[in-house]
């Protein structure tokens, strides 16, 4: 990969802020979850030119980047969380485990820390901290909230990927996301079956184009807010 | 023989033939540049390669021809589960038949969404032969083969969207689309490969993933299906000098972990074995 350089494109049209603080008015008291207070929800505003890039940790929290830096390390923070929770499972799977589904958990599992550590490793001086998560709201010994959390983390995974790829510049790092976006569709169809056969690709997750989801990286984060403790600044993170 | 001759013949059969390939003018002008290549024992196949380039199975260039490109493997996996689920004693009842239905549904919003897309420049459906000229003689007859092939065009589907992303780079709408038929293809395949472990035998061992080249057990006819899924190397980085969960990352889970594209020549190839010229 050629070295990272610092993007400093603003991708975002502020026109697009506008219904974002609707949305944001409108899901706001959906979150109570502790790390709600450190997700930046507040989106981006403009575009910080005169940024070093450089300090991860500023007073905002552990801050992505910005253009396609920023939406890598905002994979690399998703591929973070989904690593350990898979890593929390594999260590201590709920009763009635069977073989075949430790040997799946495991998989992901591995999966998931190879795309962490891809992405550590690929953005090098770029790449965000280890971040903090909170998965104390998952009870890790039953099977129903494994495998439900496993469900909302594969779905929102897939949705994530969808809805940034158009934001990505690079055509090399939107190959990269494409790459790893079908592993995750495969660990959600999965994981859907593994809580109801057949329910791999349901009205759930597709539409009636026969579409998946697609999310806004705004969206996501809303999404993941509870799960995530660090306080994280993606002011510069393109978003729509 | 005599190229402009056979295009004229083409013209009295088909009037717009030449609008056909007027895209690809470059291709018959740099007649001159391939002309190293275009020996005269090659040259029936090469005609036949403009020939599909005309009707729609070209490497796409720009937007509408990625478009025409899944439109045309949207066609295939449409026909196909269409057939598979018409055909009689073919797929179980229960969570059998229910699964390759939503499939099929999937496979005909796909088509229909990308003719709405494509409007006036769509291509029309080519016609299927999913015996691949009598290889899979039994494909709507015995189950085990047809679930390989549903995972054959599944997996392939992944492969051909991830290959055309590079020319969508950056547009919202289309893009977007294309990734979210992408990861529905890839859900399918998830679901397939878990039908073929349950059914056992070759494929007692398939996993929703792809380890390495050809893990299909389906044996060395889908190896161009899976050609290059054993790549360990992404973006510079060899993934097995990570480290994993314990020691390094396994080559296995290297390869299990990133869906390689497949460049649309590649893509064409596996495909025109299931059209009928």
């Amino acid at each position: 990969m050629e070295k990272l350089s610092s993007q400093k494109e603003c991708l975002i049209d502020k026109e697009e802020h506008l219904d974002k603080k609707d949305l944001r008015r409108r899901d706001f008291l959906k979150f109570t979850g502790a790390g709600l207070a450190g997700v930046a929800l507040l989106g981006v505003v403009g575009c910080k030119k005169d940024r070093h890039d450089d300090d991860d940790m500023g007073a905002d929290g552990f801050y992505f980047g910005s253009g396609d830096i920023a939406i890598l390390n905002y994979a690399y923070a998703l591929e973070q969380l989904e690593a350990e929770f898979y890593m929390q499972v594999v260590n201590s799977p709920y009763s009635g485990i069977s073989d075949l589904e430790k040997t799946y958990f495991t998989d992901i599992r591995d999966h998931e820390i190879a795309h962490r550590e891809f992405f550590k490793k690929a953005l090098g001086a770029k790449a965000i901290s280890s971040l903090e998560f909170n998965l104390s709201g998952i009870n890790f010994s039953s099977r129903e909230s494994v495998l439900g959390t496993a469900k909302t983390f594969e779905d929102l995974g897939v949705s994530a990927y969808n809805g940034a790829g158009w934001l990505i510049k690079d055509t090399g790092y939107l190959l990269l996301a494409g790459k790893i976006v079908s592993v995750e569709a495969r660990h959600a169809a999965l994981i859907r079956d593994l809580i109801d056969n057949g329910s791999f690709a349901n009205q759930e997750v597709i539409n009636s184009n026969g579409l998946d989801l697609a999310k806004s990286p705004t969206q996501v984060l809303q999404a993941a807010a509870p799960f995530i403790k660090s306080k994280i600044d993606v002011k510069d993170l393109p978003t729509y | 023989m005599n190229l402009l001759n056979v295009f004229n013949e083409i013209n009295n059969v088909d009037p717009e033939f030449t609008d056909r390939i007027n895209p690809r003018r470059e291709v018959i002008r740099n007649m001159a540049s391939f002309g190293k290549k275009v020996t005269l024992a090659s040259l029936p196949f090469f005609i036949n390669n403009l020939f599909t380039k005309a009707y729609g199975a070209t490497a796409p260039t720009d937007v509408n021809g990625v478009l025409n490109y899944a439109l045309t493997l949207e066609y295939l996996e449409a026909e196909y589960y269409t057939m598979g689920v018409a055909a009689p004693n073919l797929i179980p009842a229960g969570r059998p038949l229910g699964a390759i239905t939503t499939i099929r549904d999937h496979e005909n919003a796909h088509v229909k969404f990308l003719k709405q897309v494509l409007g006036d420049k769509a291509v029309s459906k080519p016609t299927f032969d999913f015996t691949a000229g009598g290889t899979f003689a039994n494909v709507f007859s015995d189950y085990d083969t047809f679930l390989a092939l549903a995972q054959a065009f599944e997996d392939t589907g992944v492969r051909a969207y991830k290959g055309q992303a590079g020319i969508l780079v950056g547009n919202r709408v289309v893009l977007t689309a294309a990734l979210q038929i992408h990861s529905v293809e890839a859900r399918h395949a998830s679901h397939i490969r878990q039908m073929r472990r349950a059914r056992g035998g070759a494929a007692a061992n398939q996993k929703p993933w792809i380890t390495g080249a050809n893990d299909s057990g389906i044996g060395a006819v889908v190896d161009p299906v899976y050609m290059g899924e054993d790549n360990k190397v992404q973006g510079g980085v060899d993934i097995t000098t990570l480290k994993g969960a314990m020691g390094n990352i396994s080559l296995a889970t290297a390869t299990q972990s990133f869906d390689e594209p497949l460049a649309a020549e590649a893509v064409l190839n596996i495909a025109q074995l299931f059209i009928k010229n």
